[in-house]
């Protein structure tokens, strides 16, 4: 079967979903536009560099829950991971205000990774389904976040200059948060495109029993996917302190359906199997882009929570739709899908 | 495929562990064990208790309702968006109900008929309808309301310490055992949940089934909406956020499987108990909310985990026998 993202098989699934990613970009543009049209301030210097700054964390985010969505697998625990990691990396500055900013990078990424790890212990060997693994970890962690945190925070004071002007600061006009998550995406698209252990999450989300087949370990490779999930949403926290620089318990809450949302948005199927980063990121970039489309046009906060569900919803309808006629189309045409050039 | 082998007495342990956890409250502290403090304790859970009836029902089928305190807050929304305009008491509380049915319908059509799965759709209805619960009344909150109905909420039963909203769980806990142990319907959904493909081939219409399920976990949580409502006699946006945890971890603490095809009513009832009576000796001795809710993670992620383990030791021990005889002249 042919997939997305692999160069050499540009089956008719793939065109499906090159059509569906012009589609989102054609979508961003016009939302873009439209609301600039009707407030030009939207498309000001400073309004562009903060929407991509609200962005930088789901983005970041999302790359994690797609390699855990092309296993078929979810999720949910990610904003417990952030909130946690985001008012521990805060404590660590606090007690050790020279610690240099790379270090905290690799704390974030080491207790994310830690905590993916039960994540992956729990589906991979426990065979609990994602959801329910996922569900309980998200509450077992954000416990243990109000566990430490006892009703203090961690404020911009708290922390050293220097890692607020990393938050703040950028190069050559690009913050450096967003070129962070930038590289990250860049890396990633490249292990989950042309890598074989990128190929295998494909693999394992498409047909599983074909994967063990094929000599895939399925234990191992859902255990590094949970692990890497859990990772970056630990680096991640500490994007979101240099990003807000106020940290308290309830830090994160409820992002994981904005980065599920947004990665369905972009042509992640919860199915598994199919998605490509690129897609993701503009399914991030268009949920920002909405977000921000709403305030600037003075919408209600409380808008907010409804007009994200429906997005889910109509992003996982579509998906269903277009994959359902994909499959249609590839039992009609079996000779599709070969090695043409 | 796995089957599940559900433990053996699964109810009968749940009825030693909920009669250990009363006397365990008992030791903790002595002002536990009385009828004032159980009857206040229950109370708490009247919400979780109406939702996990309907939810048991829908896990047999192999589906899920992530939703359910979500419509709980939106009916609850509703009910007290309709009294604050003038509209009399009964009709705001039909059109909760009819809130309530409408929001099971939608995720009822959009699994059904668009064939998604039911855990993507509710996590999508979850924002959905608690987005809706805030756009109707912002992060204002409706008070006043009549003695009669408050009473509703937080009373008991005349000469008795039950808790009125727990004498109604009661008496649909019966009516779904009924409906689900000894009746046709209740079968086919045993049956759905097993094997689906098996199912639609005798002839069970499964989309429909699933649809009226869905609608009718709708309609029980806009019942818990209006009990919330009426026991703290406060409607608001966020009511109840977070419930549906509960709601599930006392589902599958019951010993209905999360795969479908297994699992009883009164399984459930006594998780619901469990959780309930525990967080509430675990209150009772100043043990904070935190470590609630890092219990009740952990009881749900058990509550899969623990059984998939034993079955797997099972298995494992099987193999090894069947691999004596053979080695065994």
């Amino acid at each position: 079967m042919p997939s997305p993202a692999s160069p050499a098989t540009p089956g008719l699934l793939t065109r499906l979903l090159r059509a569906r990613e012009a589609g989102l970009v054609g979508l961003l543009l016009l939302v873009t536009l439209g609301t600039a049209a009707i407030n030009p301030l939207f498309l000001g210097s400073g309004s562009v560099r903060d929407l991509f700054l609200n962005v930088a964390v789901v983005a970041l985010l999302v790359v994690g829950e797609t390699v855990v969505l092309l296993m078929k697998h979810v999720d949910l625990s990610i904003s417990s991971v952030v909130g946690l990691s985001a008012f521990l990396t805060g404590s660590l500055f606090a007690a050790h205000p020279g610690m240099p900013i790379p270090l905290a990078l690799l704390f974030g990424l080491a207790l994310g990774a830690g905590l993916g790890a039960v994540n992956g212990l729990l589906v991979a060997y426990g065979r609990v389904p994602a959801l329910v693994a996922t569900l309980g970890t998200l509450y077992v962690f954000r416990g243990v976040t109000y566990a430490v945190v006892h009703g203090g925070q961690i404020n911009a004071s708290n922390l050293p200059a220097g890692f607020l002007t990393f938050g703040t600061g950028s190069v050559l006009g690009i913050p450096n948060l967003v070129l962070l998550v930038f590289v990250v995406m860049l890396g990633f698209g490249a292990y989950l495109g042309s890598w074989r252990g990128g190929r295998e999450y494909y693999a394992l989300g498409s047909n599983a029993e074909a994967a063990v087949l094929a000599g895939i370990s399925v234990t191992r490779r859902t255990m590094t996917g949970f692990v890497l999930s859990g990772a970056i949403a630990g680096l991640a926290g500490v994007l979101y302190l240099a990003r807000f620089g106020t940290v308290d318990a309830t830090a994160g809450t409820g992002l994981e359906l904005q980065v599920i949302a947004a990665a369905v948005v972009g042509g992640v199927s919860i199915a598994g199997g199919v998605g490509t980063l690129f897609g993701a990121g503009v399914g991030a970039l268009l949920l920002g882009v909405m977000g921000s489309a709403l305030v600037t046009l003075r919408a209600p906060g409380f808008y907010q929570q409804a007009i994200q569900g429906a997005l889910l919803l109509g992003a996982i309808s579509v998906d269903m739709l277009v994959s359902k006629r994909a499959a249609k189309r590839l039992q009609a045409a079996p000779q599709q899908g070969g090695t043409r050039k | 495929m796995k089957a599940l082998k559900t433990l053996p007495g699964w109810e009968t342990t749940l009825t030693v562990l909920v009669i250990v956890a009363l006397l365990g409250g008992g030791l903790l502290s002595k002002d536990f064990l009385t009828g004032q403090n159980i009857s206040f304790l229950t109370a708490n859970f009247s919400e979780t208790l109406l939702m996990a009836l309907t939810m048991t029902l829908l896990v047999i089928v192999a589906e899920i309702d992530l939703s359910v305190a979500s419509i709980l807050g939106l009916c609850s929304a509703v009910l007290g968006t309709l009294f604050a305009a003038g509209v009399p008491m009964p009709l705001a509380i039909l059109a909760a109900f009819m809130t309530g049915g409408l929001a099971g319908l939608l995720n009822g059509l959009l699994v059904t008929r668009l064939g998604l799965p039911s855990l993507a759709v509710t996590i999508g209805t979850l924002a959905l309808y608690r987005g809706l619960a805030f756009v109707l009344l912002g992060d204002r909150a409706v008070a006043d309301f009549p003695q009669a109905y408050t009473n509703f909420g937080f009373g008991t039963v005349p000469g008795t310490l039950i808790p009125i909203p727990i004498a109604v769980g009661a008496v649909l806990a019966v009516l779904t055992a009924v409906v689900l142990h000894a009746t046709p319907f209740g079968r086919s959904l045993y049956a759905i949940g097993s094997n689906e493909v098996a199912a639609r081939f005798s002839g069970l219409r499964v989309e429909r089934t699933k649809l009226l399920l869905f609608v009718m976990s709708g309609l029980m949580s806009a019942l818990a909406g209006v009990v919330y409502t009426f026991r703290f006699a406060s409607a608001r946006g966020d009511n109840a956020t977070g419930f549906e945890l509960g709601v599930i971890a006392a589902v599958l603490l019951g010993g209905v499987s999360i795969f479908g095809g297994k699992g009883s009513v009164i399984g459930a009832v006594l998780a619901v108990f469990l959780i309930g009576l525990i967080n509430g000796a675990l209150t009772i001795v100043d043990v904070s909310n935190e470590i609630l809710t890092i219990v009740t993670g952990l009881l749900l992620i058990g509550s899969v985990l623990v059984p998939n383990l034993i079955a797997r030791a099972q298995a494992a021990r099987q193999r090894r026998r069947l691999r004596g005889e053979v080695v065994s002249p």
